[in-house]
């Protein structure tokens, strides 16, 4: 497979419509932030939505990923019921991890997801030993992972891009990049450059437009068909920029760390735009209409769903119980 | 008398200090912006060579600050969230701490780790919500949990001045406690020192960071009825093992009140002290978290594996035998 193949008109409406349903989650999970239904507060991933758009639509139903702590675009994207996710992160016994997880862990199992992580980078190796594995069993499926810029710096990530590389894991290593880990620039943080680490361990990379649904699928489609192949890992470095807070508590914390201006010039590509340009005009608000309906109805959903019983605060802690 | 919050004492005491010793520097995620609070205005007041934001690589930001250590630096290491330790436990217990008994004394590593917002802050889930400040104990890491604000400030000032890593607790569950306190009488506190907030004589409740709070509360709602001893170690390794038995001698009796999964957690480190001491008048209680619990994220299953008050009251009642079961965790 090579790069953009030219419009393809179902395509572009799947990719608008992952696109939109992430944004206008996203947008009703920060308001159940601020009404007090969400505990704990997000990370928005809004800005970002292209790149799970993209990705997940090069992938099969049964290929698997890992998610962050900004997942929730990765686990939608994947297939995962708004309704139920919504619960999760409200924490409510019908969620998809039954109000356990919560959202830096709304991960779908049954989708594929093998987790979203709290701890950043530390999924990188899980999703290349899943990847080693399938490969092992003699299938073709491939595993992503998903990590931001912040977590190359983690030893674990570089460790993982070792193992994935000798042991030709079929793994795709996607890495958004939205410039900032928490308050701190990439450019300060990154000695050389994200695809100079991936290509030090032999590792082909290449710079996407993470803006760009079209751009990322089709990137992400020559690494999966690489990876099925035997080929091995890829890494993608998605350029994004994150426009909402790094997590909701900067709505009332305020820390300042980049100017109004920056963020209205990041904000300025937007790939909800980016994507709804290809799209007839009545075909994009026929989309928005039925994605409104069906996100205000998991929002319902979540308000609604019943909590999670004190009593069985525990349960699951063990896959067996000894004694 | 004005108000001091826990995190300004220890934004202050690390002010205070780093204006005092030029030798003490900040390493950490985010200080410079200061996310925690606690490095609030430092870049400003001491410049980016002393407060360093570091890239998340925190098992080499941790050794290195050993490094620097071994040549005359300082460092206090920012932690964002206390899970962060498992990940730089390797640099804490099997490189910083071993060097002054494995160089036979020749060198030492002052390095003081701070958890700004450890235990539980409520729906942050299974990976942000640990309190293993008992694995560090056991490892015999100098272990420091202040609980009120004067505490907090003289604790991290010793901690700074320690020639030993010391790992400092700064529990979620206190950085909202305020205190009137006299700016002039802030000073040390030494390490290893417990501390008696309230004196009583039927039984001593050992009470751990914020618990101590709690424990004062339910000091407060049995006056009269039981008379309760709380005593707040401060300092878990090295514990102030003849100040709990001192208390021990006065009461007879002992309820413990630790954030620490049951199993192998520290209050079983002050049960067992106390086994080998005097007899009791009533078995020891503890109230904890569960064996073993991971922190599940709905608000009200974290509080079902939290030790507080509910459970604290029960395990008084059975002591004592004077009050009614109270129920609880
Ligand atoms: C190992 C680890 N260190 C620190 C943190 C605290 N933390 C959470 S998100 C974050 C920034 C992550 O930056 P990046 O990887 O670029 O992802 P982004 O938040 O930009 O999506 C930090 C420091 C953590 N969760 N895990
Ligand atoms: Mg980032």
């Amino acid at each position: 497979m090579t790069a953009d193949a030219g419009p393809d008109p179902d395509l572009d409406l799947d990719l608008y419509r992952t696109v939109a349903l992430v944004r206008g989650f996203e947008r009703r999970a920060v308001e159940l932030v601020r009404a007090g239904v969400v505990p704990g507060g997000i990370h928005p991933c809004t800005g970002q939505e292209a790149v799970a758009a993209g990705v997940c639509a090069a992938l099969r139903p049964d290929d698997l990923l890992t998610s962050t702590h900004r997942g929730h675009g990765h686990v939608l994207a994947k297939g995962a019921d708004p309704a139920r996710m919504m619960a999760e992160l409200a924490g409510r016994e019908p969620g998809l991890n039954r109000g356990r997880g919560g959202s830096m862990h709304a991960a779908d199992f049954s989708l594929g997801v093998l987790g979203a992580n709290a701890m950043v980078g530390a999924a990188v190796p899980i999703a290349a030993g899943a990847a080693w594995a399938l490969r092992r069993a003699g299938s073709d499926r491939v595993a992503v992972a998903f990590f931001g810029d912040g977590a190359v710096n983690q030893g674990v990530v570089l460790e993982a891009f070792n193992l994935a590389a000798l042991w030709r894991a079929p793994v795709v290593l996607v890495c958004e990049n939205n410039g900032f880990a928490t308050s701190m620039r990439t450019a300060d943080a990154v000695a050389g450059s994200v695809l100079g680490r991936a290509r030090a361990f032999g590792i082909p990379a290449r710079a996407v437009d993470g803006t760009d649904p079209r751009a990322v699928r089709a990137a992400a489609a020559e690494a999966v068909a690489r990876a099925r192949a035997g080929g091995g890992p890829t890494l993608l470095e998605c350029a994004v920029y994150r426009f909402d807070a790094h997590h909701t508590w900067e709505h009332t914390a305020r820390p300042g760390y980049r100017s109004a201006a920056e963020e209205a010039a990041g904000r300025a590509r937007d790939p909800l735009e980016v994507q709804g340009a290809r799209l007839a005009p009545g075909v994009r608000s026929a989309v928005d209409a039925e994605l409104d309906a069906l996100l205000d109805a998991a929002v319902e959903f979540a308000r609604g769903a019943p909590h999670p019983d004190p009593a069985a605060a525990l349960e699951h802690l063990y896959a067996t119980e000894v004694g | 008398m004005p108000k001091l919050s826990y995190l300004k004492a220890l934004n202050r005491a690390l002010g205070d200090e780093m204006a005092r010793d030029p030798s003490v520097c900040v390493l950490g995620e985010d200080v410079r912006v200061a996310v925690s609070n606690v490095t609030a205005g430092l870049v400003k007041r001491f410049g980016p060579e002393r407060v360093l934001d570091a890239p998340i690589s925190e098992q080499a930001f941790t050794s290195f600050a050993t490094g620097a250590a071994l040549v005359g630096l300082r460092p206090l290491v920012e932690f964002q969230i206390p899970s962060l330790l498992f990940l730089a436990f390797e640099q804490i217990a099997n490189q910083a701490h071993k060097v002054s008994l494995m160089s036979g004394g020749r060198a030492r590593v002052p390095v003081t780790y701070l958890l700004p917002g450890s235990g539980s802050r409520e729906a942050w889930a299974g990976q942000h919500s640990d309190h293993p400040y008992g694995l560090f104990a056991h490892v015999g890491v100098k272990t420091v949990v202040p609980a009120t604000p004067s505490d907090a400030y003289g604790l991290l000032l010793s901690a700074l001045r320690d020639d030993d890593p010391v790992v400092v607790f700064a529990p979620a569950g206190a950085l909202g406690v305020r205190e009137d306190v006299d700016p002039a009488a802030l000073g040390p506190v030494p390490l290893g020192r417990g501390r008696v907030h309230r004196a009583g004589t039927d039984v001593t409740v050992v009470a751990v960071g914020h618990l101590v709070h709690e424990a004062l509360a339910v000091a407060e709602e049995l006056a009269g009825r039981v008379s309760v001893e709380v005593f707040d170690p401060r300092t878990l390794h090295p514990l102030d093992r003849a100040g709990l038995a001192a208390s021990l001698r006065r009461t007879g009796r002992l309820v413990v009140l630790d954030d620490s999964n049951r199993s192998c957690g520290f209050a079983a480190e002050v049960l067992a002290t106390a086994a080998e001491g005097p007899r009791l008048r009533a078995a020891p209680r503890r109230v904890t978290r569960p064996d073993g619990a991971v922190l599940p994220f709905a608000p009200a299953l974290d509080r079902a594996c939290q030790p507080g008050r509910a459970g604290l009251l029960a395990a008084i009642g059975e002591v004592t035998g004077v009050i009614e079961e109270g129920g609880g965790t």
